[in-house]
């Protein structure tokens, strides 16, 4: 079955709210505009507009209004167009949604599902184009999933419905075109790390819109005689350090892709990790391979220079051998 | 004429409140309660009178200025007593505190100390009952402050777009910590605000308890038949200052004078004296059963235990075992 990213996790919506009549959909025109990135399109004829709700340009409002429905008996999915969007609804999610639980010692539980769009790649600068996606990995009491695959899209979104706590996904701009041929569409779990591609020299760990260029370089190094093994975190919280553990153990080497600034990143968060629990492991200093520490520019050029590429994957996975970059 | 049942009720619940409070404030000096601890000293009136138009199917929403709003909603004292103290058999374990009751048997989901936080989580509440065809009101509480909060504009629009069952309740104590309410919004005519959104409005004096009980009736009965959401402003005042750090530089002693001389518990213990409702003795009685539920609540939490710090980690998340199949 051919099919996209984008269809994926219009598959998943549809195919919850078709065995539970519980699930809604809220947010800025998921119904007559189709969605955003057009998640959506078709869900208002099949399930109307009481079940895929247009809500005003108010985040913290239909976010908050999410979670006190998913306290109530309904099983909220709500999309926020994009993560910088969702910076004014996280009073929602950081001091209710996240806290709830904890604060009332275990009695409310909040099984919200917040969908965003992250990245960038798209010229649109500056307000529509990062990745805050360590934001909310730094927050205890929520789920943060960043789907990389089609099947992941789907199955990371029909899992999240049935988790009982907060749920964050990730969904990033350059995937929604994303194609694949899967034999059928299933509920993947959200607890693990996956290795995308097995190697033995070289661990490199990423997420999301960055997995791609990241199996991209890995092919490239593969023709150099440098075997990558490929991590796709898929969950940032909580991180799956086993995954990550045990690759370093067989590589002794560790790249870390991550299209969030260097400052304050969870590729930061990882290398911690791994020289916490993996020092002696190592051969090699861990590298990264992030966003550069501006606002994302509008012009395309500028943009990519801005932004995690193969060619400086590449770069820091030879550096690691003793290479010189290209 | 007033009936003499509910005048009764309704005295007795202030003294309890108005009882429980001092000996709160007298605790916190004495270093048993910490943290902060806002009183509502002044305004029993409001949550007296309006709570108990309320049924048990109904929900409560309030702010960190709640001990008033969770012992009408029957929780024991004896565990917001514990709360406060921090022990375990505290209403919320012992991870809230003064700000965070909650009681889930009860529908009081809090206890929120984002000043505005409530209001999109109650809107929120309203929209599942009204999704799931539910005759329930959903109170939520906030003091005039929230007003000027962007997730007030956003859940009044909503609940009124969407005709969500909402009951706003507006606590006007004039002041949003140290800032006066004509310093701090420009439409200081809190229905025609209410109105501006197209929500029924309705204005009370809270220093009246048998009024708040009307109009919070009316309130209700307007939600069950007719539905939507309705707002009511409670024109209030609180004697104590805002929290227990709260040095009082913003209002001169004279203004909180000639609101003290319309404290809530005198009015009415004079005008159901003059109605002949109670007698000295009655209000002995109330006086020495409120003494001895405090008491009894003070015994509670001082015999409770703190949790082990070991369960630290408890509450963030549910439990593993309790999660759907993912």
């Amino acid at each position: 079955m051919k099919t996209t990213y984008r269809s994926a996790v219009h598959d998943a919506i549809a195919d919850a709210m078709r065995a539970d009549e519980t699930v809604v959909l809220l947010g800025e025109d998921v119904g007559r505009y189709g969605g955003t990135y057009a998640a959506s399109k078709g869900l208002l004829a099949e399930f109307g507009p009481e079940r895929i709700r247009d809500t005003p340009l108010s985040e913290l409002g239909f976010v908050g209004i999410g979670i006190g429905a998913s306290l109530n008996g309904l099983r909220p999915i709500v999309e926020v167009m994009t993560v910088n969007f969702s910076m004014l609804a996280l009073d929602q999610i950081v001091n209710t949604a996240a806290a709830l639980r904890h604060m009332s010692g275990g009695q409310f539980s909040v099984p919200v599902v917040v969908r965003m769009a992250t990245g960038a790649g798209r010229q649109l600068a500056a307000q529509h184009s990062h990745s805050l996606e360590n934001w909310y990995a730094h927050i205890p009491g929520i789920t943060v999933l960043a789907p990389a695959t089609v099947a992941d899209a789907y199955g990371m979104l029909r899992t999240a419905l049935t988790h009982p706590d907060p749920v964050v996904i990730f969904e990033h701009v350059a995937l929604y075109n994303l194609g694949d041929d899967l034999e059928s569409l299933e509920a993947t779990d959200i607890r693990t790390a996956a290795v995308r591609r097995s190697g033995g020299d070289v661990t490199v760990i990423t997420y999301g819109g960055c997995l791609p260029k990241a199996l991209e370089a890995a092919e490239e190094l593969a023709r150099g005689g440098i075997d990558c093994e490929v991590i796709d975190l898929r969950v940032l919280r909580p991180l799956d350090d086993a995954t990550m553990l045990e690759s370093v153990r067989k590589t002794h080497r560790v790249v870390v892709v991550d299209e969030g600034w260097r400052t304050g990143s969870l590729a930061g968060e990882i290398s911690a990790r791994i020289v916490e629990q993996g020092f002696y492991e190592l051969d090699a200093p861990i590298a990264r391979v992030c966003t550069a520490e501006v606002p994302i520019p509008y012009a395309k050029h500028l943009e990519q220079a801005a932004l995690p590429q193969v060619d400086g994957i590449v770069a820091a996975v030879r550096g690691l051998f003793g290479e010189s970059p290209r | 004429m007033t009936d003499q049942g509910l005048a009764r009720e309704l005295l007795r619940d202030m003294i309890r409140v108005r009882r429980m409070e001092e000996k709160c404030a007298e605790l916190y000096s004495a270093g048993k309660i910490r943290g902060f601890l806002h009183l509502y000293i002044g305004e029993e009136g409001v949550a007296t009178g309006s709570l108990r138009a309320l049924g048990a199917d109904d929900a409560v929403v309030a702010t960190y200025r709640e001990h008033a709003h969770a012992l009408l909603r029957g929780v024991p004292m004896t565990k917001i007593m514990a709360e406060m103290f921090g022990k375990q058999e505290g209403c919320s374990g012992g991870r809230g505190g003064s700000m965070h009751l909650f009681d889930a048997s009860r529908r009081f989901y809090g206890g929120n100390a984002i000043v505005a936080g409530g209001l999109p989580l109650a809107t929120g509440l309203a929209f599942a009952d009204a999704q799931l065809k539910r005759n329930r009101v959903t109170a939520c509480y906030f003091g005039e402050g929230a007003i000027a909060e962007g997730a007030f504009h956003e859940s009044m629009n909503m609940a009124e777009l969407w005709q969500l069952p909402v009951l706003f309740c507006c606590e006007n104590n004039r002041y949003a910590m140290g800032t006066a309410i004509d310093r701090e919004l420009s439409q200081v005519d809190l229905t025609a605000k209410a109105e501006s959104y197209r929500v029924p409005a309705a204005s009370a004096d809270g220093m009246d308890v048998l009024a708040c009980n009307a109009v919070m009736r009316q309130a209700v009965e307007h939600i069950r038949t007719k539905g939507g959401p309705f707002f009511i402003e409670f024109r209030t005042y609180r004697f104590r200052p805002h929290s227990m750090f709260d040095p009082e530089l913003y209002r001169d002693k004279a203004e909180v004078q000639t609101w003290r001389e319309r404290d809530p518990i005198r009015l009415f213990t004079e005008k159901c004296t003059a109605e002949g409702l109670v007698n000295d003795d009655d209000i002995a009685a109330m006086e020495q059963a409120a003494a001895t539920e405090i008491a009894e609540a003070v015994d509670y939490a001082e015999a409770g235990t703190w949790e082990d710090v070991e369960t630290l980690g408890r509450h963030v998340t549910t439990p593993a075992a309790a999660e759907g199949a993912a």
